[in-house]
C-alpha cells in the first residue's frame, strides 16, 4: 500500500516515461489527448467515497496500490492456456495480453467484407485521420478520473469498423488477458467501435486472468452507433478474485439506432462497470441489460448514466444481481432527460437476490428530467430464494443443490432472455450455469477469501 | 406390508401443536380420503408426509414402503415414490414447465438407476398425458404455473403426477377453486392413475370430489386427530350433518 500522494507521484513518473516512448507520440492530436487526460487525472486524483458517484464503493484498494504498466520483454501465454477462453461461433477473436495486442494469438480469418477488425495501435499508425475523428470525442473526462487515466495511457485496444449497410453476422470477440506479474500490474485498454449507418454488429469484450497476480484493468470503449445501425455489446468480467476491473462503455447513438449493452459480471474482486449511452438522434432505442453474480468478498458496482438528448427515444435498464457470502453489489442508475428530449420513454429496473445475511446491495435510482412530456419509471426489489419454490422443486425429486441452481438460473434468465439467441448468449448461459452451481453448493455460498 | 403406516404422528409449527397423534394405514391399490374442517391439520399432514422442513415432528413414526419416511429429505421421499399435489401450486418464473417436468422425472430415474430421458423421448410421453387432462400444449413452454388460471394450476399438478407415476399420491384440496367441468377432468386424470400398485390419499374439505373419485375409506380429521373412519358413505353423512358433531367427539377424546 502507498499513500494517495505517493500513488499520484508514481503515475506522474510512469506517464512521463510512457509519453516519451509510446507509439504515435509524433501525432500532436494524440499527444494532446493523452496529456489532457493526464492533466485531468492529476487535477482530481482518484475518487473517494465522499464523491456522490462513489458513495457505495471504496476505490482505496486501487488508489493506494502502486500499479505499474507491463512493459517489454514479458512472455506471451501459449495458445493452449487460452483455449478455455474461446467462444464458439465467433467470426474472430483478438487477444490482448496485459493491454497489448497479441497478433500470434488472435484470429481474423472469417471476417465479412466491409468489416475491419484490428488493434488501435496499428490503426493509428495506418490511418490516423480516421481515428482522430472519433477517439476521445465522446468520453467525458470531467466525469471520471479512471476515464481520464485511461485516456492518458491510450496505446492499444480493439478497433472495429463496420461499413455502411454491412451486416456482420457472427460476433466479434475481444479477449483481454491479465497475466500474473511479480508486481501489481495495470493495463488501460482503449477500444473504438464504429458501426456506420444501417450496419449491424455484435461485439464481445471478455476479461479473463491467468495466474493469481494482483492486477488492475482500466478499460474504456467508445462505441459509435450510426443512424439506423443495430449494435449489441457484451461486457463479460470473469477475472479471478484478486483483480480490479474498471470499465466505461460510452455509447453514442445516432438517429433510430438500436443498441443493446449486456453486462455480465461474475469475476473480479472490485469491479466498477460504467455504462453511459447518449441517445443523440431521434427515435433511438437502447437496452441496458445486466447480470452480476457475486460471492465471497466480491464488490460489483454498476453505474449507469443514460442521457436522452433527442426526442422519441426509448431506454430500458434491467439489472439483476445475485449476491452470496459477503459480496456487495451496487446499482446506481441515473437517467438524464435533456430539455429537447420530448416523448422520452425511460424505464429502469433493478432486482436482487441476497443469499446470505452478510451479502449486501445498494441500489439507487436517480432521475433528472428537464423536458415536460416524458415517461420515466424506476423500481428496485430485494429478495431471497423462496422457500416455497425450493420445497416445490424438491418435492418432485430434484435435490437441494440442483433446485437452488435452477432457481438462480431462472432468476438470471430474465437477463439472458433479453439477449438475442446466438453464440454470445450461449456463451453467457454456460458461464451463468457454472457460477450458479458454485453459489448453489453448500461450500460455495460462503466466505473463502 | 402396508404402503404407508402412520403411527401416532405428532407435529407442530412454531409453538402450536397441529397433529396430535395421527394413525393411518394405507395399502397399495387403495384410495383413502381425509376430510375435516378448516384448521384441522389436513394440509399439515400432507406437507409433513412430503417432508416440508418447516414442521417439527414431536412424536410418532411413519413408514413408507417399510422405510422411515420421517428420516427422508423431500427429494428422497419423491424418489421413493411419494407425490404431493399442492393445495397452492408454486409459480416459478424462468423455468419452463416442460424442462421442470423432465428434470423431475430424470432426477427420479437417476435415483432408481435408470437412464435419463432426452427431450425427444420425453415429449411424446408428455403430450399423451396432456391430452388426458385436456391441457393446451402451450402450457409446456410457459414458466411453471406462472399466470396459470386456478384450474390450469390444479391440472398441472395432476399432469406432474401422471408423468412421475408415484407409488403414493397425496392430493391436497385439489378440488378447491375448480368448476364442475375442471373437477371432472381432474378426477378423470386421477382415476386413470388408479392401479393395484398405487395408493392415493385424497385430502378434501367437501364431499363433491368423492362423487368422482370414489374412495375405499374415509377418515375424519378434527383438531389433529382422526376421530372417525368409515366407507364412502361417511363422506355423505358429513356433507349432511357437518363437522360439528365430530368436533365434539374430538374434544371428548382429548386428554385434559
Amino acid at each position: 500500500m502507498a499513500t494517495a500522494t505517493q500513488a499520484l507521484q508514481n503515475y506522474e513518473q510512469t506517464f512521463s516515461q510512457f509519453e516519451k516512448s509510446t507509439a504515435g507520440r509524433e501525432l500532436a492530436w494524440l499527444q494532446n489527448l493523452r496529456r489532457g487526460g493526464f492533466e485531468r487525472f492529476a487535477a482530481t486524483g482518484f475518487p473517494t467515497m465522499r464523491d456522490e458517484d462513489w458513495r457505495f464503493t471504496n476505490p482505496n484498494a486501487i488508489s493506494q496500490t502502486a500499479f505499474r504498466l507491463v512493459r517489454n520483454g514479458h512472455s506471451l501465454p501459449s495458445r493452449d492456456r487460452l483455449a478455455p477462453f474461446q467462444i464458439e461461433g465467433v467470426s474472430c477473436q483478438l487477444v490482448f495480453v496485459d493491454g497489448r495486442f497479441a497478433p500470434g494469438l488472435s484470429s481474423t480469418e472469417k471476417l465479412a467484407r466491409g468489416v475491419s477488425v484490428g488493434n488501435l495501435a496499428s490503426e493509428i499508425a495506418k490511418n490516423p485521420g480516421a481515428i482522430e475523428k472519433h477517439l476521445g470525442r465522446y468520453l467525458n473526462l470531467e466525469r471520471d478520473a479512471f476515464g481520464a487515466l485511461n485516456t492518458a495511457f491510450i496505446e492499444d485496444g480493439g478497433y472495429i469498423h463496420v461499413a455502411k449497410g454491412v451486416i456482420a453476422e457472427e460476433p466479434i470477440s475481444l479477449l483481454y488477458v491479465a497475466t500474473s506479474q511479480d508486481f501489481p500490474a495495470v493495463s488501460h485498454p482503449r477500444n473504438l467501435v464504429i458501426a456506420e449507418e444501417n450496419s449491424q454488429v455484435t461485439v464481445i469484450e471478455d476479461y479473463v486472468s491467468l495466474g493469481g497476480g494482483q492486477a488492475l484493468c482500466n478499460t474504456v470503449t467508445e462505441l459509435v452507433a450510426g443512424d439506423h445501425s443495430v449494435v449489441s455489446h457484451y461486457m463479460i468480467e470473469r477475472e479471478h478474485t484478486k483483480s480490479f476491473n474498471v470499465s466505461t462503455l460510452r455509447i453514442q447513438q445516432g438517429r433510430a439506432a438500436d443498441v443493446a449493452s449486456h453486462s455480465v459480471l461474475v469475476g473480479g474482486a472490485l469491479v466498477r462497470n460504467n455504462v453511459h449511452p447518449v441517445l443523440a438522434g431521434e427515435g433511438g432505442e437502447c437496452l441496458i441489460n445486466g447480470l452480476f453474480i457475486g460471492n465471497n468478498r466480491q464488490h460489483l458496482d454498476n453505474y449507469m448514466l443514460v442521457e436522452h438528448t433527442s426526442p422519441h427515444c426509448g431506454s430500458r435498464q434491467f439489472y439483476n444481481g445475485i449476491l452470496a457470502g459477503h459480496a456487495h453489489g451496487v446499482f446506481h442508475g441515473r437517467i438524464v432527460v435533456h430539455k429537447d428530449a420530448q416523448k422520452t420513454d425511460a424505464k429502469q429496473t433493478n432486482r436482487n437476490l441476497l443469499l446470505s445475511d452478510t451479502a449486501q446491495i445498494d441500489t439507487k435510482p436517480q432521475l433528472e428530467i428537464y423536458a415536460d412530456d416524458v415517461k420515466c419509471t424506476h423500481g428496485a426489489t430485494i429478495g431471497q430464494i423462496e422457500e416455497s419454490a425450493l420445497f416445490y422443486l424438491r418435492s418432485r425429486g430434484i435435490d437441494e443443490v440442483s433446485a437452488r441452481r435452477l432457481l438462480l438460473v431462472a432468476f438470471a434468465s430474465e437477463c439472458l432472455d433479453r439477449m438475442k439467441p446466438g453464440p454470445a448468449r450461449t456463451h453467457v448461459e454456460k458461464l451463468v450455469q457454472e457460477h450458479a452451481l458454485v453459489i448453489a453448493s453448500p461450500a460455495g455460498n460462503g466466505d473463502r477469501s | 406390508m402396508s404402503l404407508l403406516e402412520i403411527k401416532n404422528l405428532r407435529a407442530r409449527v412454531d409453538d402450536r401443536e397441529i397433529l396430535k397423534g395421527v394413525n393411518l394405514t394405507l395399502n397399495a391399490g387403495e384410495v383413502h380420503s381425509i376430510m375435516g374442517p378448516n384448521g384441522s391439520g389436513k394440509s399439515t399432514l400432507a406437507q409433513v408426509l412430503a417432508r416440508r422442513e418447516s414442521y417439527e415432528i414431536t412424536g410418532g413414526e411413519v413408514l413408507f414402503n417399510g422405510r422411515d419416511l420421517l428420516a427422508m429429505k423431500p427429494e428422497e421421499a419423491a424418489c421413493e415414490g411419494l407425490f404431493l399435489a399442492f393445495q397452492y401450486p408454486v409459480e416459478i418464473p424462468g423455468i419452463s414447465n416442460a424442462y421442470f417436468l423432465r428434470s423431475a422425472l430424470n432426477a427420479i430415474r437417476k435415483y432408481r438407476g435408470l437412464d435419463e430421458m432426452d427431450a425427444m423421448d420425453f415429449l411424446p410421453k408428455l403430450r399423451e398425458k396432456l391430452k388426458l387432462l385436456d391441457m393446451d400444449d402451450k402450457l409446456l413452454n410457459r414458466s411453471v404455473n406462472e399466470a396459470f388460471s386456478g384450474g390450469e394450476k390444479k391440472r398441472n399438478e395432476i399432469l406432474q403426477m401422471a408423468v412421475l407415476e408415484p407409488k403414493l399420491a397425496i392430493l391436497d384440496e385439489t378440488d378447491s377453486g375448480l368448476d364442475i367441468d375442471a373437477l371432472r377432468i381432474v378426477a378423470n386424470g386421477v382415476n386413470a392413475m388408479r392401479s393395484p400398485e398405487r395408493a392415493i390419499l385424497v385430502v378434501t374439505h367437501y364431499q363433491r370430489l368423492l362423487n368422482y373419485i370414489v374412495p375405499d375409506r374415509v377418515h375424519v380429521l378434527v383438531d389433529g386427530r382422526i376421530v372417525r373412519s368409515g366407507g364412502p358413505e361417511l363422506a355423505l353423512e358429513l356433507e349432511n350433518k357437518g363437522y360439528g358433531e365430530m368436533d365434539g367427539a374430538a374434544r371428548g377424546a382429548s386428554p385434559a
